[in-house]
Order: structure tokens, then sequence, then C-alpha cells
């Protein structure tokens, strides 16, 4: 049953033999874009593995679950779901020299949905990443001033006070909420376009059209920068964070194990959707930048070294991350307890300077023997560093919020902002090539634009379809949809398609013809670990990692949080179910990519059954285009 | 999940201080007990009065160079509130003998009260709160102390506006980021347009080149065929045996 190989005729015609391949690598031959040398190869695909994700994700995943404890199912899901799924796309662009659509046509023509499916995926993705990137752009723009204006909040008209919405929460809740998305109360009403982000969002994708501009050729020089300099800012940021009051705890906070966690399935679940989706697999994009490799590149120690940075990055970041939440936990615990000690002389008319932060504890103790009904009318809250520690946010909270929060309380606040949002712009964008790269190859190879087009033109109409599509995300209840397009675009889609790939490489390929491609490309036959991972284990990791995603997504009630002020709970975040009509959303959103890999086998049945007459007369196949260049 | 900041800072200005003490004109200076916190004044009959409680955070300010808090200090204080008076109503009569300190405890905090020129009655409420409000800084720094440390409670300070610069910074970012993002895209289209162009010209060229002489046919220029209309090509001539030879 190892052996199992479903029947694929024909194949050779629609793959290189290896002949062509030494003869195309001999001349330069096509036009296929190339890699200037390996470095640029490398730091594109780590820029594309290595996103935001790693700095946002990563370390709450890690708190949550165990701290240090959480390190065992991700290192060990790493070694088996990500470096073996990484292998075998960079083995398999490298082999057929096409990007997804056209690899995906060559195995079999049954399966050129999963290389539609990919581009789709790519294409939402993408939608709502570059979104992100512009509220990064906001934010650095808005960094270049002191005080930052997330640093205080507004007065109100009369300048009694501060704006109500402001003092009830925080200065940056507000302007994270009010000042930069000006967020509506609800996913329905839309509210209007707001120009201050609609100038971002252009901006953003005007930065990205200039990158990408000529495909990998602009590409390959911009990752010079987008790659290296968040590990130069990560750096900084460890080296400021540990000389500031109380990161240590918060690393330690951090990786303290919690061995309990490890028998939780959700912890395994976790782990393995990380690895998934931290890889950024099943994108299409790997697979087209693996293509313009030379074919003897060793794709086997390729992949081992990116997956191996790849998880360095992410225990990195989540130490820098944790060293500045430490440092703002233990500001909080401070202010909440000198609060305390000042609401306590105040009460009780104690000499100024008679209860410190030391001798707060016992003072209490004292206090509430001989004053027990004053000290309970007073509600001293409890300062618990624990609680602000395991206060843990993800996503766009803790880099908007959280972090800015952080930074403020930083002397020369300005300076760690704008390095701080310079390396999440690096970090979004080096992504952001890998999505494009996922979109562009596709749409060339389905021929949607004419052949005379130059480069130029279709990624900028790419570019500028995507801007006027995104304009969604930058009205009043633009977060709500991004959140929508996070939960549904990005996940399970990519979870079948990248169960079609292994499924279609191992068994509709074959592992035997797999194997001797690799022998023919770097020299040896991948070993016994391979093998079983690419036969067995990592699609069975797959299979159950869909199936939970499936059936908890399916049972849960679609629920949001949303932001608002008149909420009983202010400033808690307001739960709220979705509309009726968001479940046509979700089903463009999640079924159609997912649904069109059967439907372009079933289409592509049908269309070979009408034309079953006409058989081999107009196949132009990959050996007689070859040729034809040889005669030139 | 977002983050808001404890409510232990609402309580702190909200501390329910007691604002308006009742007490009469005797005033007894004594060191309260802390089973007086709630500032219980002794008096005799109880009747409206107007004054304020103050609070000083000495050695939170100062730390190492913290005063003592004596009866020098006390007649200072006394003496910059008449100041106070006297800058506002601009009435000259003002002395420190107006100003009354009551009730003091070790926190140190206590009640003044000040009393208008040669009578026993106290001034109104509200007047000796703007007089305090517009001589704050004076008062202040009189005692090398901030608002925070020196608390007039029921006095609440005047918010300092925040600091708004007067034009949008992030504009100025986003059009220098945005003009060199435009430079770039037309550099590279337009270096992309010059590079397609000269290739084409360098085909034409190429072709051009083919006519010319610089083709060789056989080793014999084509130009030099051309003019001596062929060469003798000595494999081909018979001219010694026109007959073959049997």
């Amino acid at each position: 049953i190892m052996k199992l190989q479903l029947p694929n005729p024909r194949l050779e015609d629609r793959i290189y033999s290896y002949d062509e391949l030494e003869k195309m690598e001999k001349e330069e031959a096509g036009d296929r874009p190339k890699w200037d040398n390996k470095a640029q190869y490398m730091l594109t695909c780590i820029g594309f593995c290595v996103g935001l994700g790693n700095v946002w994700r990563f370390p709450y995943l890690c708190q949550s679950h165990g701290g240090g404890a959480f390190m065992i199912p991700f290192l060990i899901l790493l070694v088996f779901e990500g470096i073996p799924l990484l292998h075998l796309e960079f083995a398999i662009g490298q082999r057929l020299r096409k990007g997804s659509v056209g690899v995906w046509n060559a195995i079999h023509p049954y399966l050129g949905g999963v290389g539609i499916a990919s581009m789709m995926v790519s294409f939402l993705v993408g939608l709502y990443y570059n979104t992100i990137i512009a509220w990064v752009m906001w934010y650095f723009f808005n960094s270049f001033q002191e005080p930052l204006p997330w640093s205080q909040c507004p007065l109100n008209e009369n300048k009694t006070g501060y704006i109500k919405e402001c003092a009830d929460s925080s200065p940056v809740d507000y302007y994270w909420y009010r000042e930069t998305l000006n967020i509506s109360t609800k996913i329905d009403d839309s509210g209007s376009v707001h120009w201050w982000l609609l100038l971002c969002l252009a901006c953003a994708w005007a930065v990205l059209y200039v990158c990408c501009i000529r495909g990998i050729e602009t590409t390959g020089k911009a990752v010079y920068i987008t790659s290296t300099l968040p590990y130069l800012v990560l750096t900084i940021f460890l080296i400021r964070g540990l000389t500031l009051k109380g990161s240590v705890n918060g690393i330690i906070y951090l990786f303290t194990p919690d061995i309990d966690e490890l028998a939780n399935p959700a912890t395994w679940l976790d782990a393995g959707a990380q690895v998934f989706y931290s890889f950024s697999l099943a994108f299409g994009g790997l697979i087209s930048f693996s293509s313009y490799n030379s074919v003897h590149n060793n794709c086997e120690r390729d992949a081992v070294i990116i997956s191996v940075i790849n998880g360095f990055t992410s225990i990195y970041a989540a130490t820098v991350i944790y060293s500045i939440i430490g440092f703002r936990a233990t500001e909080r615990y401070d202010d909440c307890i000198s609060g305390n000690i000042v609401s306590l002389l105040n009460t009780f008319n104690l000499p100024d300077g008679n209860i410190t932060e030391a001798t707060y504890e016992q003072a209490l103790q004292s206090l509430n023997s001989t004053f027990p009904t004053e000290l309970s009318n007073l509600n001293l809250p409890t300062c618990n560093m624990d609680k602000f520690l395991s206060d843990g946010v993800e996503g766009t909270g803790l880099a908007f919020i959280v972090f800015t929060e952080a930074i403020t309380k930083m002397p020369i606040s300005p300076l760690w902002s704008i390095l701080f949002f310079i390396m999440l712009f690096c970090l979004g964008l080096s992504s952001m090539f890998g999505n494009i790269e996922g979109v562009l190859v596709p749409m060339q190879d389905l021929k949607i634009f004419p052949k005379s087009w130059p480069k130029e033109a279709i990624t900028g109409t790419i570019c500028l379809g995507c801007f006027l599509l995104a304009i969604i995300f930058v009205q009043s209840s633009g977060n709500y949809w991004l959140a929508l397009f996070d939960s549904f675009a990005g996940s399970i889609p990519l979870l079948i398609i990248a169960f079609c790939e292994m499924v279609g490489v191992v068994y509709l390929y074959g592992i035997d013809r797999f194997n001797k491609d690799i022998e023919f490309m770097i020299g040896h036959k991948p070993n016994i670990f391979w093998q079983a991972t690419w036969r067995v284990i990592s699609p069975l990791i797959m299979l159950f990692i869909f199936l939970f995603y499936f059936v908890t997504k399916v049972n849960q009630e679609l629920l949001y949080i949303a932001w608002d002020p008149e909420y009983v709970n202010f400033p808690s975040l307001k739960e709220l179910g979705y509309p009726s009509w968001v479940y046509v959303i979700i089903f463009i959103l999640a079924g159609i990519p997912s649904l069109s890999v059967p439907i372009t086998a079933i289409f592509k049945w049908i269309h070979n059954r009408c034309r079953k007459g006409e058989d081999h007369t107009n196949l132009m196949t990959v050996s007689s285009v070859v040729s034809m260049k040889n005669i030139y | 999940m977002i983050q808001y900041l404890p409510i232990f800072k609402k309580m702190l200005q909200k501390y329910p201080g007691r604002n308006r003490e009742r007490q009469n004109a005797l005033v007894t200076e004594t060191g309260d007990s802390p089973g007086m916190a709630k500032g219980m004044i002794t008096g005799a009959r109880g009747d409206t009065h107007d004054g304020y409680k103050v609070r000083l955070s000495i050695k939170t300010a100062l730390g190492k160079d913290a005063y003592q808090w004596n009866e020098d200090e006390k007649f200072l204080f006394r003496a910059t509130i008449a100041f106070a008076m006297r800058a506002y109503t601009k009435d000259e009569s003002y002395n420190v003998s107006s100003v009354l300190i009551c009730n003091e405890t070790q926190r140190v905090s206590f009640w003044i009260q000040v009393k208008r020129p040669n009578t026993a009655i106290p001034v109104q409420q509200d007047l000796l709160e703007k007089a305090i409000i517009s001589s704050r800084n004076r008062i202040n720094s009189a005692f090398l102390l901030s608002d925070k440390t020196l608390e007039f409670v029921g006095i609440t300070s005047t918010l300092p506006s925040p600091i708004e610069p007067s034009y949008p910074v992030w504009l100025v970012v986003f059009g220098v980021v945005i003009g060199i993002v435009t430079l770039g895209i037309i550099a590279i289209i337009v270096s992309g347009v010059l590079a397609k162009k000269r290739k084409i010209k360098e085909i034409e060229d190429g072709d051009e080149l083919e006519k010319e002489d610089n083709i060789v046919e056989n080793g014999i220029y084509c130009g030099v065929l051309e003019i001596k209309e062929g060469v003798n090509n000595g494999a081909f001539a018979h001219e010694d045996d026109s007959l073959t030879k049997l």
C-alpha cells in the first residue's frame, strides 16, 4: 500500500525529460527568469516564510500553551510536518520548472484545480495582508513626533477632562480604534471610507508594485533589505529590552514550562497549525521561486536550512516580544502598587513614605487587622504580576496596542516606534512578495493577460485591482472584514491544498519517479526519513489538523468581537453574532478555492469526453517546444 | 482582547474626600490619630465652613532632599495663600493672620480656611478656589512641589492640553515616501522601455549588417563575389580534360 501508484497516462509528455533539463541548464535557454545568486533565492524564501505570524502569533501560543513546554510539540511538528512539505514543494518546483498551475497541470490535468485554488488563496490573503501593512505604515508615519500621538488622550470640548471613550479605555486603545480605524460598532455598519487609511493603502500597494514590477528581477534586489532588516531590529530591541526593568520576568514567564499542557490536544493542534501557516505552504509561491533555480540545486539542504531559520526566528522573536511585555507588565504592577500606597496613605493619614513597595504587603495586613471596614471600602485592586504578564494578546492587538503602549514608556520613544514599525513593514512586505508571485505566475500560465503586455503592465494591473478591492478594509467596518478574511480565507483551503499536494505528488506523480528525480537533481536518493514522512506521516498530520479545524469551525457559533463604547462592560470587546449574509461571504472565501479542486477535475473530464475523437493532433508537448528552440 | 488601565487610576481622581466639613470659626490645631481619618473637625458649632483640605507629599517629591514640615513651613504656607488672595482680589489687606490651618495629620495634610481681612467671616469657596488656581504655580514653587504632590482636595488642576504639532507630521513623511516610490516606478519603467528600444535597434542593426561585406562565403567576401561575378572553383573545373581518359 506504500507503493500505491494511481494510473497517470502520458505523464512523460507533459514534463521535461532529464536530457531536456540538462540541455536547458547548459544553454540557459528560454525566457524563464533566473535568480542572480543563491543568496537572493534563500533570502526571498526566508522572507516569505518569516512574516508577521512569527512575531505576533507564535509568542502568544507559546505563552498560552505552557511556555517552554510548547517548544516540544512545535519542534516535533516542525520536523515531521514542516520540513517534508517544504522539501516537497521545492523539489517539485525545481523539477517541473513551472508555477503552481503549470506544475499541477503537468502532474495530472485533473489536478489543475489545486493550482487554481492556490492562486485564489494567495489573492485573498494578499488583499488583507497588505491592509495590515497599510496600518503599519500609518503608525510609522505618525512615529516621527515627540510625544507620540498615542501616549496621551485628547481633551474634550470644554477642556475639563479627557474624551470619555479614551478615559474609559486607554490612550493606545483610543488611538487604534478611534483615530486610526474609526471603527463602527458592527460589521453591518460600513460607515465611510477613511481617506487617511486610503492614502496609506495606496502607499502600501505602490511600494509593493515598485518591488515586484519586474518579477524576481526586482524582488531579488529588494529582499536584501526586507529580509535582513527585521533580524537587525529584533537584536536592537533585545539589547534595549534586556536593559529595561522587568524584562527578564517576561522571558522567564514565557519559557517556564508547564508540562501538563502537553496532554492537551489543543496544544498539539495549535502547534501543527502554526508550523503549517508559518511556512507559507500551499500558496504556490514557494513552488514558483524554486522553479527559477538551476536543476541541480540542492533543494534538500535548502529546505532544512530554511525550516531551521524559520523556527529559530519564531523563538527569537518570542524572546524579544516577551522581554518588552515583561517590562510593560512590571510598569503596570509598579503603577498599581504605588497607586494603592497613595490611597492608603491618604485614607489613613500616614506619613508620606511610611509605606514603600517593600513594606506594602505587611502594611496592608496590619491595616486590615486594625481597620478592616475602611480598608474594604477602599476597594483596592489587587496587583498581581502574573495577571499582567498573562494578559496574552496576539495579532494586531499585540502590535498596535500592547507594544505601542510599552514603547511610550521607553525613553526616546519615537526612535523605538520607528524601528518597530519598519521591522513589521519589512516582515509583511517580504511575505507579500510570495503572495504576488503566487498570483502573478498562475495568471500568466492561464493566459489571462494578452502576451503582448509587458510584465510591468501585468503587475501594475494586478496591484491596481487588488488595491481597489482592498478598499473594503479601509471603511469603518474594515477591521471586522479583515478578521473574517483571516479566519476563513487562509485556513481551511490551505489545508486542503496541502493535503492534495502530498497525495498528488506521492500517489499520482509517483513516489518512485519523485525519488529518481531528486537523485537526478541533487545526486542521492532521499533517505528513509523523507520516504516515511512523505508517504504516511505528513499526510496523516495534515488530515488530522484539517478535520479538527473543520469540525471546530462548523460546530462553533460564528461570533466576532466588536468595539462598542456603549457596551456595558466597555472597554472589554463585545461578542456579536454574524449577520446571515456573512455566510455567503464565508462560502466565497473558503468554499470556492476548496471546491475549485474537484470542479476543475470534473470540468476537464467533461472536456475530455467531448474531445475524445480528436486525440493527440493538437497536443503540443513539452519536448516538441524544447527541440524547436534547438533548431535556432 | 484589549488592555485597559486598572480602575485604580479612576479611584485616585475621584477620591471621596470630605469636601467641605462643617465647622465653625473656632478651630483646633491638633495632630490627628488615624481614627480621625475622615477629617472630622473638632468645632463647636458645625456651621458652613469654606476651606480646603491640603495634602503634601514632600518625601515623594524630593526624596532625600525632603525638608521637615514644621512651624516655619506652615507660616510660609499661610503667607503664600495670603499672597494668592492679594494677587487675585487686589486687596492688600489680606495678611498671614487671615489664613488658618487646622486638623493637621502626619500625612502631612491639613485644612486651611481664609477669613476676610479683619473679620471672622470666611471668604467664599469659589473665590478661594479661583485665587488658588491663579497662583497655583507660585504656591507649588514656593514648596518645590507640583500639582500632584501639593494637592488641594477638590480643586482639579487644569489638564495640560496635549501638545499638538501645528501641521500633520504624518502627511510630510507620507509625501516623502510616495515621492520616492513614484520616482522609482517611473525610473524602472523608463529604463525598461529604453532597454527594449535598444534591443530592437540592435537586432535591426544586426539585420542590416548581414547585407554588408562582413558576410563571408567559402572564404570569399560576398561583395567581392558579386563584383567578380563568380569565382572559379578549381574542384569543379574540367579545363584540362575535355575528354575523359579511357
